[in-house]
């Protein structure tokens, strides 16, 4: 048991070197982060002036999901500059990942992970803080309450796990097609659109909210971040990491099983 | 120990003609081609022994590789390696072996060498002592020293390739698989690269299985020969054997003054240029000194030499023979 988690430490710490040395995709991605953040705090400004009692959320707590939401926009994308593994699928480089004395859905799923963590990590300080530090009506509040916090730190975590057992099955995917921007095309709209990350899923009309809240979408950004700005709080934050558990474990477990048919009946041609 | 029994693998591969009509016609219904990668393929290596495999592009190497390394299942039959199926039970198996596929890269492109060595012994989880001593003769023996600080994207082919082999070799292996370890690699290096792989067969007593193209890494690495040919093994045996008995004829060139001299009757005119005439023969039923002393009889004699047929040569025969 320890020795297997010495391998994915390992896997991260490699990762994370290798994304430290991009310093200008960082500080690219701390100024986007921040510039976007603002532009959509201003764009809900303008709603909220012609229809805020209409809306489900106040501005504050909607500028609070803004800045969470770009602060951790790399642990919740499902697609994201996972390279290797395109190029591994595509070139068959993947027959070295075959050779490892690990599982390639475990390796592979702690690549992705390390992969998004490691960048995470740098570009989401910055941000927050920038957030934190905003004037008032503009700023990033936290969670008064410790238990409210610990749940959202509870529910980030599912959520990062979900997004990348979601972007696993789009790899495993991948061993079928021969292209991938297709796909990556799809999967990106699909997934940014139905997890909240273009608007809080609670600002969908009610009979749509009927049939999303139950994807595996909803179990990612959106719950973490509705709990972060108190929309949802206490028992229904329980229940929604329930919710975030189930999904998460029928994905790992759907990830698995097509990765064990896929490695088997994929050919690796060339070379 | 491997032993490979009655193994068959067929790819599919969809298959369409040239132009825009076909393209949208493929679109919707697609025909397929199969290709028999392997069909009925048996073999027997044993411990310690270093093999090489030959076959021209296509053959089907590479899926016998890929097989052994259990990568990939075959349709039929079975492989057994040191007692395991492969593909059966393949995270166990792979800690055993080690391999390098000579067109692709196992180091990360980003990051110094070690970096990637360090990752290999945690995924191998090799023990830090064994480790140390194993990366420090490996240093010694491939010559890494100052390569292994160096980013890999920065390294020139054949430093590329020594680590490349190194990292497959930190774990011990009983078993090493090399898919094309000598492609693209300048003299030097290949001359490196083949006489560590034979100290490690010899000193280690690892076992060898080496695919290629180069006729040489034959010639200075391995005993025994596979031929291997559309899906099937052609031949199977050592390579002085080979020459012996199917090309067991001595070329002999000379170079002489005066008119065209007389061939003896045992002797088959192979080319012949002004002054210099090439001729093959029999040595068991015409030794060379006798060749020798005839055309001096006949002709004022200036060079003679006398040469087997190359394995370059004895290769494309045999290519040419089983109509490759």
């Amino acid at each position: 048991m320890k020795t297997a988690f010495r391998v994915y430490t390992s896997m991260f710490g490699i990762r994370f070197n290798y994304n430290l040395q991009y310093r200008a995709a960082v500080l690219g991605a701390i100024a986007k982060g921040f510039c976007w953040a603002m532009m959509e705090i201003l764009g809900y400004l303008a709603v909220y002036r012609f229809g805020g009692d209409a809306l489900p959320m106040d501005f504050s707590s909607t500028t609070a999901y803004v800045w969470a939401h770009q602060s951790f926009i790399v642990l919740f994308s499902v697609v994201f500059a996972d390279t290797e593994i395109y190029s591994a699928i595509r070139t068959g480089t993947v027959v070295y990942d075959l050779a490892r004395p690990v599982g390639l859905y475990g390796k592979w799923f702690c690549e992705s992970a390390s992969n998004r963590l490691s960048f995470a990590l740098v570009n989401c300080f910055p941000v927050l803080i920038l957030g934190l530090l905003a004037p008032a009506p503009f700023k990033l509040t936290l969670p008064a309450s410790s238990p409210q916090l610990c749940l959202f730190l509870v529910s980030a975590l599912l959520a990062f796990a979900v997004t990348v057992a979601i972007a696993m099955l789009m790899y495993i995917s991948l061993f079928y097609f021969i292209s991938q921007r297709g796909i990556r095309i799809i999967v990106r709209s699909v997934t940014t659109f139905f997890s909240g990350g273009v608007i809080p899923l609670v600002f969908f009309p009610e009979s749509v909210q009927q049939v999303i809240r139950f994807l595996p979408f909803a179990a990612m950004q959106n719950m973490p971040l509705q709990i972060l700005c108190g929309t949802i709080t206490d028992a229904d934050a329980v229940k929604g990491i329930g919710f975030q558990v189930f999904w998460l474990t029928a994905l790992v477990f759907m990830g698995q099983s097509a990765m064990k048919t896929a490695t088997k009946k994929v050919l690796s041609l060339g070379g | 120990m491997i032993e490979f029994t009655n193994i068959s693998k067929t790819y599919r591969v969809a298959k369409r003609q040239a132009g825009m009509k076909n393209a949208v016609k493929s679109f919707f219904s697609r025909e397929y081609n199969d290709i028999h990668a392997l069909k009925d393929v048996s073999f027997t290596i044993g411990d310690g022994e270093m093999v090489g495999y030959i076959g021209p592009n296509g053959a089907g190497k590479s899926t016998t590789i890929k097989i052994m390394c259990g990568v990939l299942t075959p349709d039929d039959g079975v492989c057994v390696v040191n007692g395991r199926i492969p593909y059966r039970e393949r995270v166990r198996h792979v800690r055993e072996i080690g391999v390098v596929f000579g067109q692709r890269s196992q180091l990360w492109w980003d990051v110094p060498v070690i970096d990637s060595f360090d990752l290999i012994r945690d995924i191998y989880r090799v023990e830090e002592t064994r480790y140390r001593k194993n990366v420090a003769e490996l240093t010694e023996l491939l010559d890494l020293g100052e390569i292994l600080k160096t980013p890999v994207r920065t390294l020139s082919l054949g430093q590329r390739m020594r680590c490349e082999i190194a990292a497959s070799l930190l774990h011990d292996p009983d078993v090493l698989f090399l898919d094309e370890p000598t492609i693209g690699l300048d003299a030097l290096s290949k001359f490196a690269v083949r006489s560590f792989i034979r100290r490690l067969n010899t000193e280690r007593g690892t076992t060898v299985v080496l695919t290629t193209h180069d006729m040489q890494d034959i010639e200075a690495l391995t005993e025994r020969v596979l031929l291997i040919g559309r899906g099937q093994i052609l031949l199977d045996g050592r390579l002085g054997d080979l020459k012996k008995q199917i090309f067991g004829k001595k070329i002999m060139e000379i170079v002489y003054q005066g008119p065209l001299p007389a061939l003896h009757e045992k002797m088959t005119h192979v080319e012949s240029h002004p002054e210099r005439l090439t001729v093959s023969f029999d040595p068991e039923a015409f030794p060379v000194p006798a060749a020798i002393a005839w055309f001096a009889a006949n002709t004022e004699l200036l060079d003679v030499s006398v040469t087997d047929l190359s394995t370059e040569e004895l290769v494309a025969a045999l290519y040419k023979e089983y109509r490759l």
